[in-house]
């Protein structure tokens, strides 16, 4: 499956145990107005690592806020590439 | 300030040379108004010497029936929205006038009690007698499950650490994500009030990035918020609404990512975190933008704070500090007047920071969670032998809770079956954030000398 599948698989599973409804998931989609709120993306984060074997975000030098659902999937896949590399 | 110059809110108000408001969602109120006005109806008389619950729903009735009540009431006990164990609380602080808004829900616990309603709409009425009492401010706290500690504070160990440090340079908009209704963000009213600033109150529901255009559009100089406020505010696109040349943080472990962070987005702006407590007031703020506090805080007092390390834990002796527990409570203040925090801090070359709670509690975005009680619940399943909640660093909300479990030999063993099932009972148990993000079926699970299991902090 591919990480935006993932990811997208994730925040449905997600909004459902945690009784939130998803806006329409594109590229664009500000994070914020997703459905999901901090607790939701708190634990999106902690269960991609385990699927994924990535936290890009807590083992990133720099911080990273991304905004948009693209934004977001793109720094997995970045993750996911410095990883082969590595 | 010294102790003894604290005047009563409404007299400071009355003082001051200009105008000032404040802000909420749906609301603006000027509070200057409240020098020669009411939002209680004109009924202060009625709470004269009372012991007073503050049970709006909204923090901006909860702020100006404070400014009216400050040196009128006995005590005040400033209860937030979502507050359980009404009766227990209300009987603590022997409450017998409860001040509400149009939104307070109704509660058989304000039976029998003066029942005073406070609106947005200020009127005129005549100043108050010159009578003060020295209010008792009775604050919850956050850090235990079950019924809420409540810490005495008054105005003068409340306001005792605004105005350290704090820089005037023209006027000043204060904005805050904390209610202002819990230690924190009362910090940030008291320091609008003294500080003749206007205040932008968060209100309960209301999206981040509608806050943050009203906090722009108020023009906010000075930002308070807990780390996970702030991460939250910076993954929305109008953070770039806001400018302001104070940012503050408080409440959780600040990390040296939302530091550099905040840095990056607001250039011009001292960034400056804080240690506070309900029990504690404030210890000290931090404005070097680095994680931790310099070790040289421990070697000397500060503005009256003294700061100890005994058993690894942080204990704090100032003028700042709540007075007591009401109730049945162990002293609040060890022998010697030290405050033990329950913080534990490590020292890293010249710094010392933060390494978890005391007990193994974990903070989830500011919400303290005691492990034990999920494991009670994770335990409750009829194939768990044993559980071991632990925290998992998280760049959202600093920690969250993840489980690890070990089954009983005779069932079907780890199928994904067994988790769904383990997770479903939290769901129907506790609260969203009590739920572990994740579960890990384990071989075995350490436990200590004592018969404990063996927690890490941190």
């Amino acid at each position: 499956m591919s990480i935006k599948l993932t990811i997208v698989d994730q925040m449905k599973q997600i909004a459902r145990e945690h009784g939130k409804t998803l806006a329409p998931l594109s590229d664009d989609l500000v994070l914020l107005d997703s459905g999901l709120d901090s607790l939701g993306f708190a634990v999106l984060v902690a269960r991609l690592e385990d699927t994924l074997g990535v936290d890009p975000f807590t083992t990133a030098e720099d911080a990273m806020f991304p905004v948009t659902l693209g934004d977001f999937v793109k720094v997995y896949e970045n993750a996911a590439q410095q990883r082969a590399v590595a | 300030m010294p102790r003894n110059s604290v005047q009563s809110l409404r007299r400071i108000i009355a003082a001051a040379s200009s105008e000032r408001f404040l802000w909420d969602r749906a609301a603006q109120v000027c509070v200057t108004r409240l020098a020669h006005g009411t939002a209680l109806g004109g009924r202060l008389a009625e709470l004269t010497g009372r012991s007073v619950a503050i049970a709006t729903a909204s923090q901006l009735t909860a702020a100006l029936a404070l400014i009216e009540l400050d040196g009128v009431a006995r005590r005040l006990t400033i209860l937030p929205a979502d507050t359980d164990h009404l009766p227990e609380l209300m009987a603590c602080a022997e409450v017998d006038a409860v001040v509400v808004d149009d939104g307070t829900p109704p509660s058989a616990a304000f039976d029998r009690l003066v029942r005073v309603a406070c609106t947005p709409a200020v009127v005129p009425a005549d100043p108050q007698s010159a009578a003060q009492t020295r209010t008792e401010w009775v604050l919850l706290t956050s850090g235990t499950s079950g019924v809420p500690k409540m810490a005495v504070h008054d105005l003068a160990s409340l306001t005792a650490p605004v105005g350290a440090g704090q820089r005037r340079d023209g006027a000043v908009v204060w904005g805050t994500f904390y209610d202002i209704r819990r230690y924190g963000g009362l910090q940030i009213f008291l320091r609008a009030i003294l500080g003749n600033a206007s205040l932008v109150l968060s209100s309960a529901g209301e999206p981040i990035a509608d806050h943050l255009t009203r906090l722009g559009r108020c023009g906010v100089t000075h930002l308070s918020g807990t780390p996970s406020a702030w991460r939250r505010a910076l993954m929305s696109p109008r953070i770039e609404k806001i400018a302001p040349r104070y940012v503050r943080l408080s409440g959780e472990i600040a990390d040296q990512a939302i530091l550099d962070s905040l840095r990056a987005t607001f250039p011009d702006a001292s960034i400056g975190h804080a240690f506070a407590s309900t029990e504690a007031g404030v210890a000290f703020a931090v404005d070097d933008g680095i994680a931790g506090f310099p070790i040289a805080f421990l070697e000397h007092d500060n503005d009256g704070v003294e700061l100890r390390l005994i058993d690894g834990s942080l204990r704090i002796r100032s003028p700042r500090t709540a007075s007591r527990y009401l109730g049945d409570q162990p002293a609040l203040r060890a022998a010697g007047g030290f405050v033990d925090t329950g913080d534990m801090i490590e020292q890293r070359g010249n710094r010392f920071v933060f390494a978890g709670r005391r007990g193994g509690i974990i903070n989830v975005g500011g919400l303290k969670i005691h492990p034990e009680e999920i494991e009670a619940v994770i335990n409750r399943h009829p194939q768990v032998r044993m559980s071991l909640v632990r925290p998992k660093r998280s760049p959202v909300t600093g920690a969250i809770v993840v489980a690890d479990v070990v089954l009983k030999p005779d069932g079907a063993g780890a199928t994904p079956q067994v988790k769904h099932d383990i997770l479903e009972l939290c769901r129907q148990t506790l609260p969203r954030h009590k739920v572990p993000a994740a579960i890990s079926i384990v071989p075995s699970i350490e436990v200590a000398p004592t018969g404990k299991l063996a927690r890490r902090h941190g």
